[in-house]
């Protein structure tokens, strides 16, 4: 679980272009979007990409990723729930 | 009376007709033009429903009597279609007697072609022609060649809301007596691009949208052209020129919120409704129908409905959209809703908005959704697109 | 007709424009058949959140409009109005090569939303909070020309401060489909005995962001004035001089009050003789000017020669380095510019020192 996390984090740099952080940065509670990390709705549909691409998991329902992307381990609950 | 600058030509091309008449007669059948993409291959074909025009580019290209090496993109032909129609229709016999011009719009541009070569080898050297037609000018270059107009010659994109800023373009150097006739509107084609791009944005619908319905599931995508002859006072007169309505008022603000969404509360969309009234020196109960934009994504249509009801209070006139019949045809879409309005006012008409069961809750607005025969002086027109540009127009009755 | 003065400037460029204290102090011309910018530090005009999904045209874009807006003293302008001729070139190709490398599928959204031709407009409406009138003109070579009439038909109605300005990128691809199209020269080093002397087809690509603060009223920071813009998308080469002297007469000008002409000479032996018969003829005693050696071509290049003009006639200097005859001049009155691009979209832009 905790190397899935590690993973979330690097990707999540890398995807979104965080430019300026670091895999340290991110704690595993804090909340990725709004005034947290400040992700917005064109974020969430980049790591909805992702769960497909890199983990098989479709999100059909854009809404539906507001409570899956809220935390690092939200999103490695529910990759680990749903991967196959 | 200020009665605004005279629409005396049109011309129009989509998934529900060929002509003028032809898009008449399906709106008043409740004929829909949304279907499976056949012109091309992509493999979204099966999972979404398109506006799609079913005549293949070779046939247009006999039709406007091109060349055979000639480098037309589908944009550009479905854009010749048209504004041929609508210079016809005006009864112009020497374009050049007044000063013209010539105002388009796009936002695909020559993406159709770009996509067939651009990253693959395969089909490189018999599709180099058209590496210069990708420009979102070229299809507006052409039909200025084709119809011989030279000097004012310009071409918008604001994505969605392209062709409104072309007519109120135009509209404005009228009435500044810069130009004394000018040509308007705009033509997007679909291409795989615009296909995928929309659906990054999950926002496609697998069946036909139902737009402002509490239970829409997102837009169609259509591919249209048409355009507008305006002529100044001077020459209607002079020729004796039959109006067919006015474009009474526009006006163009950004919403300023979002790259591609619209705010909750559709601030944009308010402005640009209010400041087109101002300028056709209207109030908004004067309005007495509206061509909403009505995308059918969820959060346009919410947002739409948001400023309808601020601008409109309760007294909300008869309302539809027309993008079920003929999927959302981005910058060309209100160039053909301008056709729609004209045509609204000249046969007193309400389209219905098809698809439509439950209002949205949170609104609770219900749009005409049979064919409705009224008085109709004034029909407002929004158009709202990415980049928070929002364009309101008005067509006032002659 | 309402004055349009231009009260603030802010360029991007192949030259380190965006230090705007200086003005073409550390020129160097261009030797390769692409140059990119000189690069701003981005970081000082956009915040980082907003810049991590940027292309490079759109980051020039902002910084050009901060900078023209800044010198200008404005916040929030009554209509912000864009030109581009290639529009958002990085991002559609990345999307399009996106499409083609994955067979349409793990597509995601941000070169797709990048790449509409208005990202520059709304990405400046957003960080401005701005709900003014806001066009994007992507009409080729005139792009830029057309966004002026707009404002200056604007300034004439009810507007008073406007934001207009023009933005074009190098796109990788685009590039290479240009070279084999002989747009672009195919050799690296390419104005050896200099951009006017060239005798090969084919230009030098570049790209740049330029934005300009259009006002009623004049102010400490006033340039110059626009009396005039108008465009013609086909013109016959032998009625181009009949049309100039006939702008000029509708401003109550002729060719021996031009106190400066700026050409858009791109190297190109194909069409830039258009340039020289003028040269030649219309304009030989008149002081020639031109840039494209500096700011190598765009379709939107021509805002570079606007950020030429407006510092000419605002310093009363023409440097050196742009001059191609040598005239005599007391004082600096009124610029002619006069752009067309391969045989097409002409243009003609009226400036008069204030």
């Amino acid at each position: 679980m905790d190397n899935l996390k590690q993973e979330l984090k690097e990707k999540i740099i890398e995807n979104l272009n965080l430019e300026d952080m670091n895999v340290a940065d991110i704690d595993d509670n804090d909340v990725l979007f709004g005034d947290g990390l400040g992700l917005d709705s064109i974020d969430a549909l980049e790591l909805i990409v992702m769960l497909d691409k890199d983990y098989g998991i479709k999100i059909a329902d854009p809404k539906k990723g507001k409570s899956i992307f809220e935390s690092i381990n939200t999103m490695a609950k529910f990759i680990s729930e749903n991967r196959n | 009376m200020n009665r605004g600058v005279a629409i005396t030509g049109m011309g129009i091309i989509s998934s529900i007709g060929n002509n003028v008449e032809e898009n008449y007669q399906s709106l008043i059948a409740k004929k829909n033009g949304i279907t499976k993409i056949e012109n091309f291959k992509t493999i979204q074909s099966d999972s979404i429903k398109v506006g799609e025009i079913k005549i293949i580019n070779a046939i247009f290209e006999k039709l406007l009597n091109l060349p055979k090496e000639n480098n037309y993109t589908r944009t550009a032909l479905l854009a010749e279609i048209a504004a041929k129609e609508a210079v016809k229709n005006a009864n112009i016999k020497d374009i050049n007697k007044y000063k013209t011009g010539l105002i388009s719009a796009t936002s695909v541009g020559g993406m159709d072609k770009t996509e067939q070569f651009f990253f693959s080898d395969e089909n490189k050297e018999k599709n180099k022609k058209y590496i210069l037609s990708h420009n979102a000018g070229d299809a507006t270059k052409k039909i200025a060649k084709s119809l011989n107009i030279t000097d004012f010659v310009s071409t918008i994109s604001t994505a969605c809301s392209s062709s409104a800023n072309a007519i109120m373009l135009g509209a404005r150097m009228i009435k500044a007596g810069k130009l004394d006739r000018v040509i308007v509107g705009g033509s997007d084609c679909l291409s795989k691009f615009t296909i995928n791009g929309f659906n990054t944005l999950m926002i496609l619908s697998k069946t036909d949208c139902k737009p402002f319905d509490e239970n829409r599931t997102g837009l169609n995508l259509g591919e249209a052209a048409a355009f507008l002859v305006l002529e100044s006072d001077k020459i209607v007169k002079k020729e004796n020129k039959k109006v067919l309505a006015y474009v009474s008022g526009y006006a163009n603000a950004n919403d300023a919120f979002h790259q591609t969404a619209s705010s909750e509360n559709g601030e944009g969309a308010t402005l640009a409704m209010n400041k087109a009234l101002k300028v056709a020196n209207l109030k908004a109960t004067d309005i007495d129908y509206i061509n909403a934009h009505g995308t059918a994504t969820p959060n346009n249509d919410q947002s739409e409905s948001r400023a309808i009801l601020r601008v409109f209070n309760t007294k909300t006139p008869s309302f539809s959209s027309t993008k079920a019949y003929t999927g959302h045809t981005l910058a060309a879409a209100a160039a053909i809703e301008a056709v729609y309005s004209v045509l609204a006012l000249q046969n007193q008409i309400v389209f219905p908005n098809l698809n439509f069961e439950t209002p949205i809750t949170e609104t609770n607005l219900t749009p005409e959704t049979e064919v409705v025969t009224k008085e109709i002086n004034h029909v407002l027109s929004n158009s709202f697109g990415f980049g928070g540009n929002c364009s309101t127009l008005i067509f006032s009755k002659v | 007709m309402k004055n349009c003065y231009i009260n603030g400037v802010g360029s991007v460029s192949a030259q380190e424009t965006s230090d705007y204290e200086t003005f073409l102090e550390n020129y160097k011309e261009i030797t390769t058949n692409i140059t990119t910018v000189c690069k701003p530090n981005y970081r000082d005009f956009i915040k980082p959140n907003r810049i991590r999904r940027m292309a490079s045209g759109v980051k020039n874009g902002v910084v050009a409009a901060k900078i023209a807006l800044t010198e200008a003293n404005l916040d929030s302008p009554d209509a912000i109005i864009t030109g581009t001729g290639m529009g958002c070139t990085i991002d559609s190709e990345k999307f399009l090569k996106n499409i083609v490398a994955n067979d349409e599928q793990f597509l995601t959204p941000t070169s797709f939303i990048q790449s509409t031709h208005n990202t520059v407009g709304g990405q400046i409406a957003l960080s401005l909070q701005c709900n003014a009138y806001n066009v994007t003109y992507v009409h080729n070579a005139t792009s830029f020309e057309t966004s002026i009439i707009d404002a200056m038909l604007m300034l004439n109605d009810d507007a008073s401060k406007i934001l207009v300005g023009a933005v074009d990128e190098i796109g990788k691809q685009t590039t290479e489909f240009y070279k084999e199209a002989k747009i672009v020269k195919p050799e690296e080093i390419i104005f050896k005995d200099g951009l006017l002397n060239s005798k090969t087809k084919g230009t030098s690509l570049s790209e740049g962001a330029h934005f300009f603060v259009l006002e009623n009223e004049k102010t400490t920071n006033t340039y110059a004035k626009i009396k005039a813009v108008e465009i013609y998308d086909i013109l016959e080469e032998n009625k181009i001089e009949e049309k100039i002297h006939q702008f000029l007469k509708d401003n109550q000008l002729d060719i021996d009050t031009i106190d400066a002409v700026i050409l858009g000479n791109n190297g190109n032996v194909e069409f830039d003789c258009i340039f020289n018969n003028l040269q030649n003829g219309i304009f030989k005693h008149t002081q020639q000017l031109y840039y494209k050696h500096l700011s190598g071509e765009y379709y939107t290049a021509n805002g570079f020669g606007l950020y030429l003009a407006s510092n000419i006639l605002k310093n009363q200097e023409i440097p050196e380095i742009v001059k191609i005859n040598h005239k005599e001049n007391k004082s600096l009155k009124h610029i002619l510019l006069y752009n067309q691009y391969r045989g097409e979209e002409h243009s003609f832009i009226l400036l008069s020192s204030c």
